[in-house]
């Protein structure tokens, strides 16, 4: 059975269908990417698995369970965590901070508890903070938990989000963009992370990317969008073979290009809207 | 005069003489603005320094030093043409008050400003009437200059003068405050009544002021106490830090004893208001609900403890007061959930309104016909019990028995408050605070949490209105005005959100220095208003900001604060550099 299945979503802002019919699945352990050009729908189906939407038609079951009429707290209970694509950090809490919130619901501390600060309490504080600090370990940010989070380097705030969303110890990882505004170091560095997420972690991934460079050499299988409909779905070569692919990309006439070179450069900004 | 100053350059002789007129005539603005809301006119029943200068005159002579302080602030000049600078502005702005004691003269203005008086024209003119129309520009000149001189002298002389003169004015201003404790005693009383007429200090008080404040400085300076504190060995300083908290917990004890019995209801007051404070902080500093129907839980409080304790006609259960105390905190704490489910799904602003309908709602409802069988409409209930009983010349006669009790709530509370805050739940009310559409999506059920924020605020409320009820004896529906909330919200602002310490000053400068200035209660919100907007400019993150905002909201614009103390060390710090995280 695989982990995430999308039957049928479909997802209208008024008269305009944002995502259209998608029919998607994700095995367990896998690396998948949704790709598309600005404005196809990668976001908002994004949004309708992570509950900031509710899609109008279909539904979307994960391990089996029905998920889109779930709250976002729902959601992330059974074990969905997202990153945002304009960061999204808790700006006025230190790094160790953001990622303890992420453990939230997994204490079990009450309020009365913590008045009285009982030993379960105290012992409960103290393994979560020994985690945090491991995850911050993990992502490269030792020594930096007491820093704001705004006051982070921009390429540390991305890995401190991806924590923040593992510490909620999730089954899937949806990452939006995770290396928009990336130079080609950074860049490097984050898909080999992103690969060792699943390699150590086991954590099956969602990836939203504009850089073909990223999608091409970590995702398993890719999906494409566009004006809201999948219009193909298969491996990095068949997709960069796929004339229909390259004809969302380029328009109907530059169909001698392949996505994966040129058009990586054109398409890295930022997706607006949906 | 809102902008940074530029960081000046060589020292440079030419004046900016459209900066000098513009503030100039910005002071006078202001100045005018006193005059004709009649705050010269009606300060100048109390005295600085008594038979030298009054309060009416001080506003003036305010006026004109911050003239000339904003005119020459962050420029670099010699010493002649910053006293010229600052008597050019000074000199504008006293151009204003000027006019208006000739217009006072010629034209009835008294039908539009009651102000526009002989009264005023007579502070304005140190009783010369309208021959004397010239002495507000002379003075306010004069003011001026010697405000230029002193910024652009020595810092030996500068920081010297400048704390003398604020000391005096702090002395003045609280001479009501200071004289009582010193006239208690009969060893002191001969210093009190030296020091301090029934209005202000005497003109040996205010040399005696000047004096000690100087002398001190220079006294310090030999000692230079702090680095030899600093120089110490860790032994002796962990002594010095515990014998500085047991002076302040006697003096914190001490205090209602001392100050009279007229201030000790205030600071009963100030008690209850920092018990509230802390209550809010909760919701507001931690969780960010903005909750301006506070007043409702503090209604609900107290009206729980007079139904179950006055002895009157609307008493129902003839409690003692300590057993209503729960009682009140738990009924308190239920209208917060019963009010709070509905409207926690709303945000900001929205939340602000229509808790704000709450506490209107509560206390119409309190002061209806409708429940009048039940709460006593508009009659209120009477006759509730002290906490304590004891004759009336006991020590914990009267309001002092309602700080103490206050304040061992407010401790209370504050621990409640500091221990949730490092928790699980701290960090989920911070994380809402933040953005709760990304807590949300990690996992925290944001009605669950909000709710109990809003709740807990709610508990803490109706403790100190059961505290209220205690303090007044008798309660009615006009007791819970919207000021309350207001005044609570506004505290915790001043103080700094989320910051303990923070709600203590807040309270102390919102709360109890006004009611030091009964007699000028009209002016009472123009001072809010003047200390929130002055507040939002130079210290938007509170006098007191706990350790998160404090690191925050500053790094930008670091040299801000420096800048207002106008000692010139602005200048000097280095420039930290915002990292920059824009996407």
């Amino acid at each position: 059975m695989p982990l995430l299945e999308a039957q049928h979503v479909t997802k209208r802002f008024g008269g305009l269908s944002a995502v259209r019919g998608l029919d998607f699945t994700i095995d367990q352990g896998s690396i998948v990417s949704v790709i598309g050009p600005n404005g196809a729908g990668k976001t908002t189906f994004f949004n309708c698995v992570a509950g900031f939407y509710h899609p109008e038609e279909g539904q979307i079951l994960f391990d089996g369970v029905p998920i889109h009429r779930l709250r976002r707290d729902q959601i992330a209970h059974l074990g969905i965590a997202r990153t945002y694509q304009n960061i999204r950090l808790f700006a006025k809490m230190t790094a160790i901070e953001n990622i303890l919130v992420g453990q939230h619901f997994r204490l079990h501390g009450t309020w009365v508890g913590a008045i009285l600060n009982t030993a379960s309490v105290k012992a409960e504080e103290v393994t979560s903070h020994d985690e945090a600090r491991r995850l911050l370990r993990f992502v490269g940010l030792a020594g930096q938990g007491d820093v704001m989070a705004d006051k982070l380097p921009y390429g540390d705030q991305r890995r401190l989000e991806i924590a923040r969303a593992l510490a909620t110890q999730p089954k899937l990882l949806l990452l939006d963009e995770p290396t928009a505004g990336m130079n080609p170091a950074e860049t490097a560095r984050m898909t080999a992370f992103i690969r060792s997420l699943r390699d150590d972690l086991g954590t099956t991934i969602l990836l939203i990317e504009h850089q073909m460079r990223v999608v091409m050499g970590i995702s398993e299988r890719i999906a494409v969008l566009d004006y809201g409909e999948k219009i193909a779905e298969g491996t990095a070569r068949e997709i960069q073979t796929n004339p229909r692919v390259i004809e969302a990309y380029l328009g109907s006439g530059g169909a001698a290009d392949v996505p994966g070179q040129e058009k990586g450069q054109v398409d890295v900004q930022p997706e607006t809207g949906s | 005069m809102m902008d940074t100053a530029v960081a000046p350059a060589a020292p440079d002789a030419t004046v900016d003489w459209r900066r000098v007129l513009r503030v100039g005539l910005l002071g006078g603005a202001v100045a005018l603005y006193v005059c004709l809301v009649g705050m010269v006119e009606v300060f100048q029943t109390r005295a600085l320094v008594t038979g030298v200068i009054t309060l009416g005159q001080t506003t003036m002579v305010l006026a004109g030093v911050a003239a000339a302080y904003l005119t020459l602030r962050g420029r670099a000049m010699d010493r002649r043409s910053a006293a010229l600078a600052g008597a050019v502005a000074g000199a504008v702005a006293g151009a204003f008050p000027a006019v208006l004691v000739v217009l006072a003269e010629v034209v009835n203005l008294r039908a539009m400003f009651l102000h526009a008086s002989p009264g005023t024209t007579a502070v304005l003119t140190v009783g010369l009437g309208v021959a004397g129309a010239w002495v507000p520009i002379l003075a306010l000149a004069v003011v001026g200059a010697v405000t230029g001189l002193l910024l652009t002298a020595p810092a030996a002389i500068q920081r010297p003068a400048t704390a003398a003169l604020t000391a005096l004015l702090l002395t003045g201003l609280f001479a009501g405050l200071l004289r009582p404790p010193l006239l208690a005693s009969s060893v002191t009383a001969g210093i009190g009544r030296l020091l301090f007429a029934s209005d202000g200090l005497t003109i040996v008080g205010a040399v005696t002021v000047v004096i000690a404040v100087i002398g001190g400085r220079i006294a310090m300076r030999r000692a230079s106490l702090r680095s030899r504190v600093a120089a110490l060995p860790p032994a002796r300083r962990r002594v010095l830090t515990p014998s500085a908290v047991v002076a302040l917990i006697l003096f914190v004890v001490w205090l209602p004893h001392g100050v009279g019995p007229f201030f000790a209801q205030v600071v009963a007051v100030v008690a209850l208001y920092i018990l509230m404070g802390f209550g809010l902080n909760i919701t507001l500093g931690l969780a960010g609900l903005l909750d301006l129907g506070f007043v409702a839980f503090f209604a609900v409080g107290a009206y729980t403890v007079g139904l179950l304790t006055s002895t009157a006609e609307y008493g129902i259960a003839l409690w003692p007061f300590w057993a209503a105390v729960p009682f009140a905190v738990l009924v308190a704490m239920a209208f917060g959930a019963f009010f709070g489910l509905p409207i926690l799904g709303i945000r900001g602003d929205y939340l602000a309104i229509a808790t704000l309908g709450f506490g209107e709602i509560i206390r119409i409802l309190a002061g209806s016909d409708l429940l009048k069988g039940l709460l006593g409409g508009p009659r209120g209930i009477i006759n509730i019990p002290r906490p304590l009983e004891v004759p009336p010349d006991h020590l914990l006669a009267g309001p002092i028995q309602i700080y103490y009790i206050g304040l061992v709530f407010a401790l209370v509370v504050a621990f409640v408050a500091i221990r949730l805050r490092d928790s699980r739940l701290g960090r989920a009310w911070l994380a809402i605070r933040e953005d709760e559409d990304v807590a949300e999506a990690l996992g925290v059920n944001l009605v669950q949490t909000k709710l109990l924020a809003y709740m807990l605020g709610a508990a803490f409320a109706g403790l100190g209105g059961a505290v209220f009820a205690g303090l007044l004896g008798s309660i009615f529906a006009s007791s819970f005005p919207l000021f309350v909330s207001i005044n609570v919200a506004a505290l915790i602002i001043v103080g700094g959100m989320g910051s303990i310490p923070g709600v203590v000053v807040g309270a102390i400068f919102l709360i109890g220095v006004p009611e030091l200035f009964r007699e000028f209660s009209e002016y009472r919100f123009l001072f809010y208003g003047v200390a929130l907007i002055a507040m939002m400019l130079y210290r938007p993150e509170g006098l007191l900001p706990s350790r998160i905002v404090q690191r925050e909201l500053h790094v930008p614009d670091a040299d801000a604060t420096a800048e207002g103390n106008g000692d010139g060390d602005g200048q000097d710090q280095p420039s930290r550099l915002a990292p920059d995280a824009a996407g």
